[in-house]
């Protein structure tokens, strides 16, 4: 299949720590520079740099449009879907403290919750808008 | 406990049900349904806000529980919740218009897409007018920009893309200025919050940072505004835009743009500091009337009434800014009076128009010759709205103009007096074009015969076209909430 051994190695060896990063970016954001947007950034690039790789039809067989494009909704209601629960636990739209009893860890849970949500809208964007380019996302209208 | 929340919700309904709108792409009309009850449901919380705050004053509405000046605050006065109801109400008529138009103008596996991104849009324009923060309004001013280069694009005309593609380009042009704009008042005061703003802008005035920032914010504002000779954008992106979408961003987009210049001018950085210090009164008022003049004979010589209509709309830009360089409480009541008789106005001419494109498939003056005859409601309605651009005494137009001249008499400026009345001439011609083809010529030889727009289309076009004539006669809500908007504007942050 492909001739390019050194790069099939190499992001082999780097798509997991990039992930890996990811990870850590998002999950680190509130107490040093990152959080959802710059962790989402990174995600999608381990999957670009996959899919330019190994092939575009490789990366959709094992994420296909259909659940990124749902998953970038889901992420904008779950971001959402916070603020509204914390309005109805008696705050204003956002105001994390009153989600738990104890309003540190609420305050933490919040900000978790939140980020998550802009991480995975932000990377299946991403990926969305690399699916677009690379024009496959509607076979069937190639022609226009 | 539903009250407290009234200005998050505004907001928050549409851009909760836009990414709800993505899992519905099957079922095209149910998006359409959901699209409808947001944007009613929008329109009572504006309702409730606007009473809340006549009745109350303003309302501040810190998100996150942080207070302002630190958080992000909503803040609702008579101005901004004037503004508010304008475009939800918009919005809220559209929407039966909407169903029919937009099945015939958008493929079917888009419709739902097109509905999320009306919502974005929407949600977008309530932002920038509900949001006390700069830095929020640049960011609501983005999220409404690329929903509707979106929505643009999906005209059937393939120019709707070259359309789209240049709105963009002006329009982040033209948010970048702001963000720089907002960028150098944050760098001299260290806030955001408008109100805060405002008062810490007086100590640092007489710098050419702050003047640097007046610079930037004014152009970048007027190109969104389409400010002649700024407006470049416009009557493409009018044009070949999907007609519910030139109904839609017509009687909403520019008149949001209106008001976040007003806010700047007259809340932020003052009265005397915009008319006294700087002479924004003499740049204005120029391109204002340059902005009356030329775009309005321009229009009269459009093959294209989509296009002619645009073209208006930016003569229309140019009365609401002539009657802000007043600076005087007759010229703002005249500003914030045409804000919203030019929307319903011209929402009733847009509706009308995709109407008669619905049934005849062309925006032509020609292919609309002798319509009048199969479309005797349609055009009827047309003619009512035409009358109110014009400003035909007992329509919402005239109201406006009228207040326009006393503003102008006011300031001693005679000339604009007249030349009030003789650019109202102008739209009488262009206006008169399409009413003559369709009234007086015969349908050309060939032309497939036409049934009257169906009740879809045709409730809404009428609920705006009488409106249009039951706001000039019967003027205590839009004159009072004018006047009250007015003196707040005047008073700048209370």
């Amino acid at each position: 299949m492909n001739p390019h051994i050194v790069l099939r190695v190499g992001a082999k060896l780097l798509i997991p720590v990039i992930v890996l990063f990811g990870l850590y970016v998002q999950f680190h954001g509130e107490y040093s520079p990152g959080g959802g947007f710059q962790a989402g950034i990174i995600f999608a690039a381990a999957l670009i740099l996959y899919a330019l790789i190994f092939g575009l039809e490789t990366v959709q067989r094992a994420v296909p449009p259909g659940a990124v494009h749902a998953l970038a909704g889901l992420g904008a209601l779950l971001y959402m879907s916070i603020g509204i629960w914390s309005m109805l636990a008696g705050g204003n739209f956002l105001e994390y403290k009153v989600l738990l009893a104890d309003a540190q860890r609420a305050e933490i849970l919040g900000i978790i919750l939140i980020e998550l949500g802009v991480g995975v809208t932000v990377a299946t964007v991403a990926i969305t808008l690399f699916y677009s380019f690379a024009g496959r996302m509607r076979p069937e209208q190639d022609g226009g | 406990m539903i009250e407290h929340h009234l200005p998050a919700l505004q907001v928050l309904l549409p851009l909760f049900a836009a990414p709800l709108l993505m899992f519905l792409v099957r079922w095209p009309t149910l998006a359409w349904a959901v699209t409808t009850a947001v944007c009613w449901a929008a329109l009572l919380v504006s309702a409730l806000l606007l009473e809340a705050v006549w009745a109350g004053g303003p309302i501040s509405y810190a998100h996150g529980g942080w207070e302002p000046p630190y958080g992000i605050e909503y803040r609702v006065d008579t101005v901004n919740a004037f503004v508010l109801l304008i475009i939800s109400g918009i919005s809220a008529i559209v929407m039966p218009f909407a169903r029919d138009s937009v099945e015939q103008e958008v493929p079917r596996d888009r419709i739902a897409w097109f509905y999320t991104a009306f919502l974005l849009a929407n949600a977008g324009l309530l932002g920038i007018a509900i949001t006390g923060d700069a830095f929020n309004i640049f960011v609501f001013f983005e999220i409404s920009a690329i929903a509707s280069y979106a929505l643009i694009a999906m005209g059937r005309d393939r120019r709707a893309l070259l359309a789209s593609f240049t709105y963009l380009i002006m329009g982040t042009i033209g948010t970048t200025f702001l963000l720089i704009g907002i960028g150098f008042l944050y760098m001299m005061t260290g806030t955001l919050n408008l109100a805060d703003l405002a008062e810490r802008l007086p100590a640092v005035h007489d710098t050419s940072t702050i003047r640097a920032a007046f610079a930037f914010i004014a152009v970048g504002v007027s190109l969104k505004l389409a400010l002649f000779p700024l407006h470049l954008w416009l009557p493409n992106a009018y044009t070949y835009a999907p007609s519910m979408v030139t109904v839609f961003l017509a009687a909403t987009a520019t008149k949001v743009a209106i008001y976040v210049l007003l806010r700047f001018f007259y809340s932020v950085f003052g009265v005397e500091f915009s008319f006294g210090v700087l002479p924004m009164g003499y740049v204005l008022m120029p391109l204002a009337l340059l902005g009356i003049l030329i775009p309005s004979i321009v229009a009269t010589f459009q093959a294209d009434v989509k296009r002619m209509l645009a073209y208006s709309s930016v003569a229309q830009v140019g009365y609401i800014i002539l009657g802000f360089s007043f600076a005087s409480t007759l010229g703002l009541m005249a500003a914030m009076l045409h804000l919203f008789n030019h929307a319903i106005t011209k929402a009733a001419l847009f509706m009308a128009l995709g109407a008669i494109v619905y049934r005849i498939g062309s925006p032509r003056i020609d292919a609309m010759a002798g319509i009048a005859r199969d479309m005797p409601w349609t055009m009827a309605a047309f003619v009512v709205g035409g009358l109110s651009l014009i400003g035909v005494p007992l329509t919402a137009g005239f109201i406006t103009k009228w207040h326009l001249l006393l503003a102008a008499l006011e300031a001693g400026l005679w000339p604009i007096a007249v030349f009030l009345l003789a650019t109202s001439l102008i739209a009488l011609i262009y206006i008169g074009r399409v009413v003559e083809a369709a009234y007086f010529r015969e349908r050309p030889a060939g032309a497939v015969p036409v049934r009257e727009a169906h009740p879809a289309l045709l409730l809404p076009t009428w609920a705006l076209a009488l409106a249009s004539v039951v706001f000039g006669i019967h003027t205590a809500l839009p004159i009072g909430a004018a006047a009250r908007a007015a003196e707040l504007l005047l008073g700048g942050y209370p």
